[in-house]
């Protein structure tokens, strides 16, 4: 599997060449194990997250739909934007924000966008991905949806993005993507798109209706429903079959009460 | 000292606004107005806009006023220059302009201080935050229907830096359609100054050079029609002229 990355001190792209069997990354001609590299996030632009989009989440929610101060279920997309401080790599830490004892490590799978995409019509949307690739959608838990979720979700490092972006080409069908999640090891959380309220197709088309998005730029979907809550010390492992694996150490700020 | 962004001669190039309203680009060459385009004076990666902060645009809307800064994000693709066309959609009712003070981030800035805020704002630009508010849905509102629409937010015409701006919690907003005022306000009636929003923010994210904060509008909104010329000042920053096509 051919993909596209960033390394730590590196200024440039690499296109480098994935053996899953072996679990090794050839770049620049040395083969050597996936994870001895330093990782840098995939070259993103804007991260956009569409929410109430798993199914087991909009089902919990929909009583308080159509209590206040929600009213009714939304009809168009819900999203969320998850700027640039927040951006963080492969198997570098996330820290516990002070006085924050758990965070909640929902998986999502990014759909990078490779031709501007505007007023793009469903059927057609999958032409302006250029490719896949893994986020870990790390947020403080909150159940307030009124507002935008600012200072859950937008923190420095909620957002491990990579390890790498994967050609859609290179891939197995979206409709057929598996994601797992393993908190030290263990299986904690198994999610397909079939949980999905709409494919990620449709939400494409009705997002750029009315935003364009631009190549580099992310759009996410994540199952937040199951999604499990960490704690400083643990391992945040997800694992997409086809596309990679995202791993991220959660930890206390150094002099910070987060543990 | 003014600085602007144009497209001019097919290129991308700073430029200085001179007091005869030509520019001066960078090797010298003077430009007439007419032959640039005007482009948003800075890329920002991340945009905070803030809601509702001016107590009499909360209660126009009726909406006590916050308690805590309302913060939501913004994408580039809402951005346009000094003199560009925003579209109104087919079939809304309500489309209103919000002429706000733009804050333009000098360094990196992780836990500020109040009172050393402005050592890390380099100036300040004008925004028209135009809100679409038939779209208007109780989820992470104001959502992005309403918020994040293309071309949406005019942004410049320059960037003035705080030397020349000096207190930019003392500067008359003012709003023009078709020539008539429609909004008429002043920074000083923020319910949260620059300095603490500045804190506030930089408490939990870091914001980088060229990051914007947009700091809300004061009472004013009104509906704006294709055809309208939609003017947003702001006392010793400038006019940001917009049409609404």
């Amino acid at each position: 599997m051919n993909v596209r990355l960033r390394l730590s001190g590196r200024r440039h792209l690499f296109e480098a060449k994935v053996d899953w069997r072996s679990r090794t990354m050839t770049l620049e001609g040395r083969t050597a194990p996936i994870d001895e590299w330093e990782w840098e996030a995939p070259d993103v632009g804007a991260m956009y997250g569409v929410a109430l989009n798993d199914r087991w989440e909009w089902e919990g929610m929909a009583e308080a739909m159509t209590a206040p101060p929600y009213e009714q279920p939304p009809k168009g997309p819900v999203l969320y934007m998850k700027p640039a401080n927040t951006i963080n790599a492969h198997r570098r830490p996330v820290v516990l924000p002070p006085g924050v004892q758990r965070l909640r490590a929902a998986p999502a799978i990014g759909l990078v966008i490779g031709r501007t995409a505007a007023r793009v019509q469903r059927e057609q949307a999958l032409d302006f991905v250029f490719g896949y690739t893994i986020v870990n959608d790390l947020s403080i838990p909150h159940e307030q949806r009124y507002r935008p979720a600012v200072k859950e979700q937008a923190r420095d490092g909620f957002t491990p993005v990579g390890p790498w972006v994967v050609p859609k080409e290179e891939t197995v069908p979206l409709s057929s993507l598996m994601a797992r999640v393993y908190v030290n090891g263990q299986l904690v959380q198994c999610a397909d798109l079939r949980r999905f309220r709409r494919p990620p197709e449709q939400w494409l088309a009705e997002v750029t209706e009315f935003m364009t998005l631009y190549p580099g730029d992310v759009l996410f979907f994540s199952w937040p429903a199951d999604a499990p809550l960490v704690a400083a010390g643990d391992v945040v492992r997800i694992e997409m079959d086809g596309i990679g694996v995202l791993e991220n150490r959660i930890v206390a700020e150094e002099g910070g009460g987060g543990a | 000292m003014k600085r602007a962004r144009v497209a001019w001669n097919g290129t991308v190039t700073d430029a200085v606004p001179l007091d005869d309203g030509r520019l001066l680009l960078p090797d010298g060459t003077i430009a007439a107005e007419s032959d640039v385009i005007w482009l948003p004076p800075v890329e920002p990666r991340t945009i905070v806009a803030l809601g509702l902060n001016y107590a009499d645009h909360a209660g126009e809307l009726s909406f006590a006023a916050p308690k805590e800064p309302l913060l939501f994000f913004k994408g580039k693709n809402t951005l346009i220059g000094h003199r560009g066309r925003t579209v109104r959609p087919n079939g809304v009712n309500v489309m209103h302009y919000e002429c706000e003070l733009a804050v333009v981030i000098g360094r990196p800035a992780r836990r500020v201080k109040a009172e050393r805020a402005y050592d890390y704002i380099c100036g300040y630009t004008i925004a028209n935050d135009y809100a679409v508010r038939d779209y208007l849905e109780n989820y992470y509102r104001p959502n992005f229907r309403v918020k994040n629409r293309d071309r949406t937010t005019p942004l410049g015409p320059w960037i003035v830096s705080h030397e020349e701006v000096g207190d930019p919690m003392a500067l008359r907003l003012r709003t023009y359609v078709n020539g008539a005022v429609v909004q008429e306000g002043d920074t000083g009636d923020m319910i949260f100054s620059i300095p603490y929003l500045l804190e506030y923010i930089t408490e939990f994210m870091t914001l980088a050079p060229g990051d914007l904060i947009l700091t809300g509008t004061p009472k004013g909104a009104v509906n704006v029609q294709p055809g309208d010329e939609v003017v947003t000042e702001i006392e010793r920053i400038g006019r940001l002229v917009n049409y609404i096509e």
